[in-house]
């Protein structure tokens, strides 16, 4: 060994020096990244290999070589060498709209642009203020009736024949809203002192979460109509909704119960000390500070009630899944089903990758808005 | 209240089923099933007892179940390590694998997968073979299978080709394969999201101290990563291995007879719906709690031990 570098005269103490900049450059990035080293050199030639034979045919079957035109013809003269979006072309409405009457389609198209335009003016926590729930009281009724018809000169249209991408955006709305202040009962409930009260709430939640949201659907659609009175009936729309908001509100309450986990203790207790009720610290203190700790778990949940909804076409309801089952339906189109099964999973991942885009955001920049 | 709520429900169903002439009670369960079903480990025949066709309905929901938790299991961990690989090209396609699986619903996938499955394939009379004595086609994948002829004696079950199709073997039907290759592939994206948060969890200063120890690539993972890992890992996974478990249910969607699916048929042809969704209910819940209390035995093994 060599004398300690310290020793010698002149010599940089070790603490003092640098270590040498990594190296600069789009070579130095192709070193680090892709040839570090000998097994990282085989991943990547084997996976730029079969990239490199996967992508251009999978480019000329997906657009190349593709019929873009609603011509039966010219799609079975391809023998499935290329896709056929003539079938998304010839098919759109139907997929969309479901079976909403062909004449009056504007209206669920109105409606969801609305809905879609109103979620994003609402994005931004700079829109959040006292105005925005009450603001979106009537952007729903205007998204209901514009679909339900019946005023203004609009014809009625029976919820029965709604379907498409309007219906999902429909009940993951209705489901979402409805399960919100459920989950508060809920989780609240979970955390009360009365022992009969936590015991309900916790069995409700645990027993909910621990079966499957199909065999829910199922109560919703065979045993609702035997439960209800005589005379007294329930669209199946109705029904669905009601039972994924059961559903989905054990899930919603575990993740409010996260948010007043996460307040210290002494909230609550400073709270008691000046004098309030139960019910107004909760209200006024524990509440508003807990729920804004979990928005973005309820954007997470509002993602998994989005995608949740393609199940009810289980039960024979045409949301979008349903819906683009319906357009497979004519036997002229039904082997071009790879091209609207690829079509239909666009909408879902474009939407579902954008949210779950957006929760990751707020997560990063809520705490600058909530000390705002 | 509450109380008062359940009886009027009570009262309601009570009326409306002896409106609608559906008797009440599970003694439907002894009875002659009458309907068929397509694959199962369980013997069943239209002719055996609605409770036995429940049973033959359990054991597929657990076959597919089991078989998924493994694969997911194997595929996740490969694509979460991928994740965090220095190779920029593993890491993306890693990443896009993630992605894609985790906001597409399950219910697409599923529906594309049988529908490639029966449509795209060659028929059963002409199938593709993989390797020696594997065959593909619309009628499913036969694989060969060891079987036990006596004493220490295993021989090979090949399946053959014939004019009608493939015989012998191990057989796994289109509705099988496209629900576990449904269940596996999206399962693995949330598997591969917790290991690499797992191993993320590990500080750095962990695997530098034991290079400076000595240690070699091979010890640092297997005595100072993985097991400080697994610490982190394993609850969430569990809820993983639950979900793939529930999410099973979405058979009745393509036709494969899992335990949903027996009770729908059950459903459509006696009406008993109240007994046959408790009955798949319990199902559920049970197979829930034995996992929950397989995976916290090992979690236990697994988990710090503090003074």
């Amino acid at each position: 060994m060599a004398a300690p570098a310290q020793n010698r005269p002149g010599a940089v103490p070790d603490e003092a020096r640098e270590p040498p900049p990594p190296p600069r450059g789009p070579l130095a990035w192709l070193r680090r990244n892709l040839f570090a080293t000998a097994p990282s050199t085989v991943a990547t030639l084997a996976a730029g290999v079969a990239l490199g034979w996967l992508l251009p045919r999978a480019a000329d079957w997906l657009f190349l070589r593709a019929v873009y035109a609603p011509d039966y013809e010219a799609c079975r003269a391809l023998d499935y060498r290329a896709a056929c979006w003539g079938f998304v072309a010839e098919k759109h409405r139907l997929i969309l709209f479901g079976r909403y009457p062909w004449a009056e389609q504007w209206r669920p198209l109105l409606a969801t642009l609305l809905f879609v335009a109103a979620l994003a003016a609402s994005a931004h926590p700079r829109a959040w203020r006292r105005w925005l729930l009450p603001a979106w009281a009537p952007l729903l009724a205007a998204f209901f009736l514009l679909l339900r018809g019946g005023v203004a000169g609009l014809s009625p249209v029976d919820p029965s024949a709604w379907g498409g991408l309007p219906l999902t955006i429909v009940l993951t709305a209705v489901v979402v809203a409805a399960s919100i202040p459920m989950g508060i009962v809920l989780a609240l409930g979970r955390r009360s002192r009365m022992p009969l009260v936590r015991g309900l709430a916790t069995l409700y939640i645990e027993l909910v979460r621990g079966v499957p949201l199909i065999t829910v659907l199922f109560v919703a659609s065979f045993l609702f109509p035997l439960l209800l009175p005589q005379g007294l009936r329930l669209d199946a729309l109705a029904r669905v909704a009601i039972g994924m908001t059961f559903f989905q509100a054990a899930y919603m309450a575990e993740v409010v119960r996260g948010g007043l986990q996460a307040l210290p203790r002494g909230q609550g207790e400073a709270a008691e000390a000046l004098g309030l009720g139960w019910w107004r610290a909760q209200r006024r203190v524990i509440l508003p500070q807990a729920l804004v700790l979990v928005i973005p778990s309820f954007v997470n949940s509002l993602l998994s009630t989005f995608l949740d909804t393609s199940l009810v076409t289980v039960v024979s309801l045409y949301d979008l899944t349903g819906s683009l089952r319906l357009a497979l339906g004519d036997p002229q189109w039904r082997n071009f089903f790879l091209e609207g099964y690829l079509f239909v999973a666009a909408i879902y991942f474009a939407s579902s990758f954008g949210m779950s885009r957006y929760s990751h955001w707020l997560e990063r920049h809520l705490g600058r808005w909530a000390r705002a | 209240m509450l109380l008062a709520a359940g009886l009027g429900l009570w009262r309601n169903t009570a009326h409306n089923l002896a409106a609608r002439q559906i008797r009440s009670g599970f003694a439907f369960l002894g009875q002659r099933a009458g309907f068929d079903i397509g694959e199962g480990l369980v013997p069943y025949t239209p002719d055996a007892t609605t409770l036995r066709a429940f049973a033959a309905g359990l054991g597929n929901t657990l076959r597919v179940a089991l078989v998924g938790i493994l694969l997911a299991t194997l595929l996740g961990a490969a694509v979460g390590l991928g994740r965090l690989s220095r190779n920029a090209l593993v890491r993306g396609l890693s990443t896009a694998w993630v992605e894609v699986l985790r906001n597409v619903p399950l219910v697409i996938q599923l529906f594309a997968w049988y529908l490639v499955l029966t449509q795209l394939l060659p028929d059963p009379a002409s199938p593709l073979a993989l390797g020696a004595h594997a065959y593909l086609s619309k009628g499913g994948l036969q694989l060969p299978m060891p079987v036990w002829t006596g004493g220490l004696g295993l021989a090979l079950e090949r399946p053959e080709v014939t004019a009608f199709g493939v015989s012998g073997g191990l057989s796994l039907t289109p509705e099988f394969l496209a629900l576990l290759l449904g269940l596996a592939t999206t399962t693995s994206a949330s598997i591969a999201e917790i290991v690499r948060s797992g191993v993320l969890a590990v500080p750095r200063g962990q695997t530098e101290a034991a290079l400076a120890l000595g240690l070699s690539h091979r010890q640092v993972i297997r005595r100072v990563v993985l097991p400080q890992a697994l610490r982190v890992i394993v609850p969430p996974l569990t809820s993983q291995f639950l979900n793939l478990t529930k999410n099973s249910s979405l058979a009745v969607a393509i036709g494969y007879p899992d335990v949903v699916s027996i009770a729908n048929t059950a459903i459509n042809q006696n009406g008993q719906a109240l007994e046959c969704i408790l009955l798949i209910m319990s199902v559920y819940l049970s197979v829930n709690l034995v996992t929950a209390a397989a995976m916290n035995g090992y979690n236990r093994r697994v988990a710090l031990v503090e003074r």
